[in-house]
């Protein structure tokens, strides 16, 4: 279906935490259970889900912040192990959720945009070193003076920046973003949505882009992934995904987020899920939605259904719809 | 005709830091009628949240209500003394916040927090005020409720903390119930039930909700009448159709811009530049001049009044000054 090769291949990859629930005796949470997904370069997948469903653990099990179980991870055709990352880090970036405590408040905006710079030894000078962070700073929009200040005299918006320049630092083709925007105000959310936009037009890169704000996941993303409890449910274009939802997860989830829009907001109707997430310790046997379906079967409980392709590469994963 | 059950005539409420007299609230005013929504919302910072806790008189202990008068069926709250307030917080007015983790007590049972303001407030005895706290558990769709009466906080999870901190709320039928970012720490199909529940109290007790949010996607699905806060002043206020479809004030418009919506996937959003402005150092024009597009030199200068702009519909913005002018001189010309 198409001709360019894949940045990010990910194969059946897993992440068990083990947990202690005796003294001698622990079980595995199973974080990520079995993920598998392609990204191409200068693509955006956008991975939504809601807490627990394992989306930020796929983000940090990819840059091997964790271990993984099992699976595999190749990059660039290169398959990742704890050998290579390190010089592959260079190329694969992440950018944090909480920009209050993802910047170090003892290190100057200098240092912090640094810090990469100076781990891959990536200048000749210091003269080159600073002429290179002015420039980052230019990029995502922050002024040269602010080079000496620190991260506590920053707004959330303008901390956010100093977070992308540091992830952009190395001049990575893969940037994984962990909800780099819930933190913010709605007008500054913008902002930031728009220069991720930017940089991705000028720079070509691939972004993993975890939220669970679905309108924002869908204007920037191309394609979008549903995970829920480990599993992907759903991954299909963005549009496709949300005209033609399939799974019934990704149905009430749609049916769920609210629209900015009092005619839209009154006339539809909200597909209310029952319960909530059942404890990922615990997950249910078979299809792990199948507690909250309102399509479950007996052969649900048995049987996990895998991904299927349903034409125009929207895969779902389920057996009644 | 529903009558006026609050009233919030030009509430100043200041925070006095070691940096200076922090104006969180700059003369804020508005009534809820008895069995509407209002919807309350802004960015942080906004006010809106200090516009709550100013009702409910919960403000931290630098923060002080130093102009204004909140009036509940005539008569001034802010004149009560501790006594008369203790019985008007629960009893008539109740509130639920964002984080239901923090405003539940860990070291209590789910029963006795429940149990405590229904001591307080009504004559039930122990046993009755238990029967009573299982009735309020099973009306906001907490199964089992005689087991949830025994467990403390953390046994539960985020969205059935939240219920009880609605039945809490609910359990001495307020008149007022005042819902400050109720979902915001909650997941999207939980946020749709919470959301839902509310509603469907609202129409069952009657009671009047003021909504307190950033999101205008919660705002849009439930509210009767729509306040918009920037800077600790209202920028605008009208029915929800007003201020979704007929926005009036440069703001208004900009936030409604900036978020994505089914209309604009393709586009590129457009954000709001600048930065939320520092309370501390208040403008002396128009509190939004100096992120606006379209400032001119009088929103510098002078701060804008409310002005009608439709049926039910008021902005403080001078941009509809000098569209009304520009309309008025259009006619002369022709």
């Amino acid at each position: 279906m198409s001709d360019t090769k894949n940045l990010v291949e990910v194969r059946d990859l897993k992440m068990h935490f083990p947990v202690k629930t005796g003294w001698n005796k622990t079980i595995p949470l199973k974080a990520v259970d079995g993920v598998s997904f392609d990204i191409k370069p200068g693509e955006t997948l956008g991975l939504v889900g809601e807490s627990g469903c394992g989306k930020t653990t796929v983000g940090r099990t990819l840059l091997r912040l964790y271990t993984p179980t099992s699976g595999e991870f190749r990059y660039n055709g290169e398959l990742v192990t704890e050998k290579n990352m390190p010089s592959l880090r260079k190329e694969m970036q992440m950018v944090f959720q909480d920009p209050y405590s993802s910047l170090n408040p003892r290190m100057t905006v200098e240092d912090i945009i640094g810090e990469p710079l100076d781990v891959h030894k990536l200048y000749s000078s210091r003269d080159e070193r600073r002429e290179k962070i002015l420039k980052l700073m230019e990029t995502v929009g922050l002024n040269a003076e602010h080079a000496t200040r620190y991260a506590h005299e920053f707004s959330g918006g303008q901390r956010q920046r100093i977070g992308i320049a540091r992830a952009l630092a190395v001049d990575p083709k893969f940037i994984v973003c962990d909800e780099p925007v819930s933190a913010l105000d709605v007008s500054i959310q913008a902002q930031v949505v728009n220069m991720f936009e930017e940089l991705q037009e000028k720079l070509g890169v691939a972004y993993l882009f975890i939220a669970h704000d679905l309108l924002v996941v869908h204007h920037i993303s191309d394609r979008i992934a549903v995970m829920y409890l480990g599993k992907i449910v759903e991954i299909a274009d963005a549009d496709e995904l949300n005209e033609n939802p399939i799974h019934p997860y990704t149905t009430s989830l749609l049916s769920a987020v609210p629209i900015p829009d009092p005619n839209i907001a009154r006339s539809r109707k909200r597909i209310t899920l029952e319960g909530e997430i059942p404890s990922p310790l615990h997950t249910p046997s078979g299809c792990a939605f199948r507690t909250r379906c309102p399509y479950a079967t007996e052969k649900c409980a048995q049987e996990c259904p895998t991904l299927q392709d349903r034409g125009n590469g929207h895969q779902v994963a389920c057996f009644n719809r | 005709m529903s009558e006026k059950i609050l009233e919030v005539k030009n509430l100043h409420t200041s925070f006095f830091t070691d940096s200076g007299e922090v104006k969180a609230v700059n003369g804020v005013s508005f009534s809820l009628e008895a069995g509407k929504i209002l919807g309350i919302v802004g960015e942080s910072g906004s006010g809106k949240s200090v516009t709550a806790y100013s009702i409910m008189q919960i403000l931290a202990g630098t923060g002080k209500v130093v102009e204004g008068e909140i009036l509940y069926k005539g008569e001034n709250i802010l004149n009560y003394n501790k006594n008369q307030m203790r019985s008007f917080r629960g009893k008539v007015c109740s509130i639920i916040f964002q984080d239901p983790m923090t405003s539940l007590n860990p070291t209590f049972t789910i029963g006795s927090q429940l149990m405590e303001a229904i001591l307080l407030h009504t004559d039930r005895n122990k046993e009755q005020a238990r029967e009573r706290a299982a009735e309020m558990l099973t009306l906001v769709g907490v199964n089992e409720p005689e087991k949830r009466l025994k467990q403390y906080p953390h046994e539960l999870s985020g969205g059935m903390r939240q219920r009880v901190m609605i039945a809490m709320a609910l359990a001495c039928e307020p008149d007022i119930l005042i819902a400050d970012e109720p979902t915001t720490a909650l997941d999207v199909t939980i946020q749709a039930q919470i959301l839902e529940l509310m509603q469907d109290l609202q129409k069952k007790l009657g009671m009047a909700i003021i909504m307190v949010t950033h999101d205008l996607g919660v705002i849009a699905g439930m509210c009767d009448e729509v306040i918009v806060m920037y800077g600790g002043r209202v920028c605008e206020r009208g029915t929800a159709d007003a201020i979704f479809y007929h926005s009036a004030h440069e703001y208004t418009k900009g936030l409604l811009r900036s978020i994505p919506s089914a209309s604009n996937m393709k586009e590129k959003l457009v954000p709001i530049e600048g930065t939320p402005i520092n309370l501390l150092n208040m403008p002396k024009g128009c509190a939004f001049c100096s992120r606006c597009d379209n400032a001119m030199k009088i929103c510098l200068e002078q701060k804008p009044d409310e002005m009608w702009v439709g049926e039910d519909h008021l902005a403080s913005c001078w941009m509809n000054v000098k569209k009304e002018m520009q309309e008025k001189a259009g006619v002369t010309n022709e």
